[in-house]
């Protein structure tokens, strides 16, 4: 699914991720875990297509294609998505034309025709059960005047409509409440599938409470510095990041 | 100077041939001669006057204009190929200013509403238009309006007697075609909305493909006590031709009135709205919206009067500009002594889609009464690069992304345009045809 060999990106000049590897085959569930500036959000955004950062070494191979070369919205369409970690609000945009407008073009990419208005209030509506949503929000401008949560939420519900291949949650957990957290967990675990991969960015532990990882990644320093499965993360809750950064490079 | 002397001069012969062959009754025969004087003794502004520093009319001053009959074969097919939009109510049209009845339907209007053209409110009642025509715009100190009301012969006039509401909205259409010499085409609109009465009136204003024209437009319009009028000007004038207009609106005593100017294309166009709130409880709305593109000039200039207490102006422009093209906004509030408890807003936003697009921007506030509310604001900026990272992040191209953040930019103003028609002409127009600047 996603194959990242060396990848190196600096943001304005300054080097954050120092060669990163990692493999994600379908299916499986990433962790990424470290403190803040070890560079999560920056491997997320690189991922995306986000613009400023700059490449600088490596590759990134996604479906077999150079993701690196991918304009934003072709990645979208070949089905990676990113779950933002500080969600736009974009005051005169309309949430519900926003997805039709998003699904759309993702279905025409995958050759599948265009959804008329009916099918697509029915899938909507579908959707934002499982994510408890009310459904004044889909006539809102998007993420306008949302609460932390329902922003948060709002993404996980796009991803429940766009059902990509490969799902990218940065720090999806900051700022919910545990009543928010479990609904985001669990619309999160509802789209877990043996063909969709996920990777979880966060710095805390709590989220992997309800999202079980199948892998936990320590980034440190633009580098991963330690994999392992989901105890690490346990392990990490119990004894912080220091012990990790202490360690000496050969015991890694 | 004597370059502008000159653009004034040239109408000299072409107003004492008009006047001859016009006659009129007084007080229009001598309101016109007067306006003549006037317009010969201020001549085309320059830039040297504050009003007129960031617009050049020396292109205009320059050409010669002349008035031009309407063509007698002037067609439908021809109106319609201007894709102007169909209101589904009464349509006056105009044609290089002189109305053309074979193109007009005014029927099914409530009773008592009148829409007529003004040469034949000349001819047969010319009392009914004495308290207002020519006393809301002034001539004495407005070159452009002394000229439109030197050659003041016909207009559309709408009457809306007290009491009555009218479903439909009215709409006037101006069209100047013609292309031999430069045409001179000076629409001229008059409303009188009566006490508690109700109307929408939309201008249209356009011209065909690349005519090289003047358009002089002056539209004045009474809002009586509790009467309720809303004005929508859409501007889509050839690339090649001048737009200069004024609206004047005079509003009783809780009257409510909003104007909707839209600037879609023109290569120099000025609007000028003056509204002066003169009875307690007035509410005004001013709105605007302009697309500019390549090398035009859009104008937009506005006075709030506040005479009287507890009066509400909302004023909200916005510019979208593109290529090289540029913008003035000039929007003066005045609170006199008299008009306590006012409550005034004002916006005013540019989104500027390329390096070279330009804006000038100057809110003028000018308050003598001491317990009123007076806010104003001007904003310039470009799309917002987060947006836009976030909508292509979903697989919308960047194109696309785009041009949905620049109708986001516009949306509020669309939303407050009640003519379901034109709001959804606008939202294609934005959503689809705006020109994308990388």
């Amino acid at each position: 699914m996603l194959d990242i060999r060396d990848l190196r990106a600096s943001a304005g000049g300054r080097q954050i991720l120092n060669g990163i590897n990692l493999t994600v085959n379908a299916g499986e569930v990433h962790a990424i875990m470290g403190p803040n500036g070890s560079g999560k959000s920056t491997l997320a955004g690189v991922l995306a297509g986000r613009d400023g950062l700059e490449v600088t070494g490596g590759s990134a191979t996604f479906k077999g294609q150079d993701l690196l070369d991918l304009e934003p919205e072709e990645r979208a369409r070949e089905g990676l998505f990113l779950a933002f970690q500080y969600p736009v609000e974009i005051p005169g945009v309309n949430n519900a034309y926003l997805l039709k407008a998003a699904l759309n073009e993702v279905r025409k990419h995958r050759g599948q025709p265009e959804l008329d208005a009916m099918d697509f209030m029915t899938l909507i509506r579908e959707r934002m059960k499982l994510l408890r949503m009310d459904d004044s929000l889909l006539h809102r401008p998007v993420n306008e005047g949302f609460s932390g949560g329902e922003k948060k939420r709002n993404e996980i519900f796009q991803l429940a409509v766009l059902e990509p291949s490969l799902a990218i949650l940065d720090e999806t957990d900051s700022g919910l409440d545990i009543d928010a957290l479990q609904i985001v967990a669990a619309g999160v675990n509802s789209l877990r599938n043996a063909e969709r991969s996920m990777v979880v960015v966060t710095h805390y532990q709590r989220l992997l409470n309800y999202i079980v990882p199948d892998f936990v990644h320590v980034l440190s320093d633009g580098r991963i510095v330690k994999s392992g499965g989901k105890e690490l993360a346990l392990e990490l809750e119990d004894k912080g990041y220091g012990w990790i950064e202490a360690e000496p490079a050969a015991a890694r | 100077m004597t370059q502008l002397a000159t653009g004034a001069d040239s109408y000299a012969a072409q107003f004492a041939a008009f006047a001859q062959a016009s006659a009129l009754p007084d007080p229009f025969a001598s309101l016109r001669e007067d306006a003549f004087g006037c317009f010969d003794r201020l001549g085309f502004p320059t830039t040297r006057l504050e009003e007129w520093r960031f617009t050049n009319v020396a292109p205009i001053a320059a050409t010669r204009f002349v008035t031009a009959p309407a063509p007698a074969d002037y067609s439908r097919a021809a109106l319609d190929a201007l894709h102007l939009p169909r209101l589904g109510g009464p349509e006056l049209v105009f044609v290089n200013g002189a109305f053309v009845p074979r193109l007009s339907d005014v029927e099914g209007l409530p009773a008592g509403v009148r829409a007529r053209s003004l040469a034949e409110v000349l001819a047969d009642d010319p009392q009914t238009v004495v308290p207002c025509l020519g006393r809301l715009a002034r001539i004495e100190n407005h070159a452009f309006t002394a000229l439109n009301t030197a050659f003041l012969r016909d207009g559309a006039v709408i009457e809306v007697p007290a009491g009555v509401v009218v479903g439909v909205p009215v709409h006037i259409l101006f069209v100047t075609t013609g292309a031999e010499a430069p045409v001179l085409s000076q629409p001229r609109v008059l409303v009188l909305a009566g006490e508690h009465s109700q109307v929408r009136v939309v201008e249209s204003h356009t011209g065909d493909g690349d005519c090289r024209y003047l358009s002089n437009a002056v539209t004045e319009i009474s809002v009586a006590d509790h009467a309720v009028v809303d004005h929508y000007a859409l501007v889509r004038e050839s690339g090649a031709a001048f737009r200069m207009g004024r609206l004047h609106a005079t509003l009783g005593r809780a009257s409510n009135f909003s104007s909707h100017t839209i600037t879609l294309s023109g290569a120099i166009v000025r609007n000028e709205t003056s509204v002066k709130l003169g009875g307690e409880g007035g509410e005004c709305t001013l709105n605007g919206l302009y697309l500019t593109n390549e090398r035009q000039l859009v104008d937009n200039q506005t006075i709030i009067d506040h005479a009287q207490p507890h009066c509400n102006s909302h004023e909200l422009y916005k510019g979208i500009l593109a290529g090289r093209s540029r913008a003035v906004f000039n929007g003066k509030i005045i609170v006199r002594l008299d008009a306590q408890k006012t409550d005034a807003k004002q916006s005013n936003k540019a989104l500027l889609l390329s390096e070279d697009a330009q804006i000038t921007t100057k809110p003028q506030l000018e308050i003598f009464a001491d317990d009123v509310k007076c806010t104003h604001g001007a904003t310039i900026g470009q799309l917002d690069a987060d947006s836009l990272f976030y909508l292509r992040s979903r697989g919308l191209s960047k194109a696309q992304s785009r041009q949905i953040l620049i109708h986001a930019f516009a949306a509020d103003l669309l939303g407050c345009i009640k003519v379901d028609v034109i709001r959804s002409q606008l939202d294609a127009l934005l959503l689809e045809r705006l020109p994308v600047v990388a």
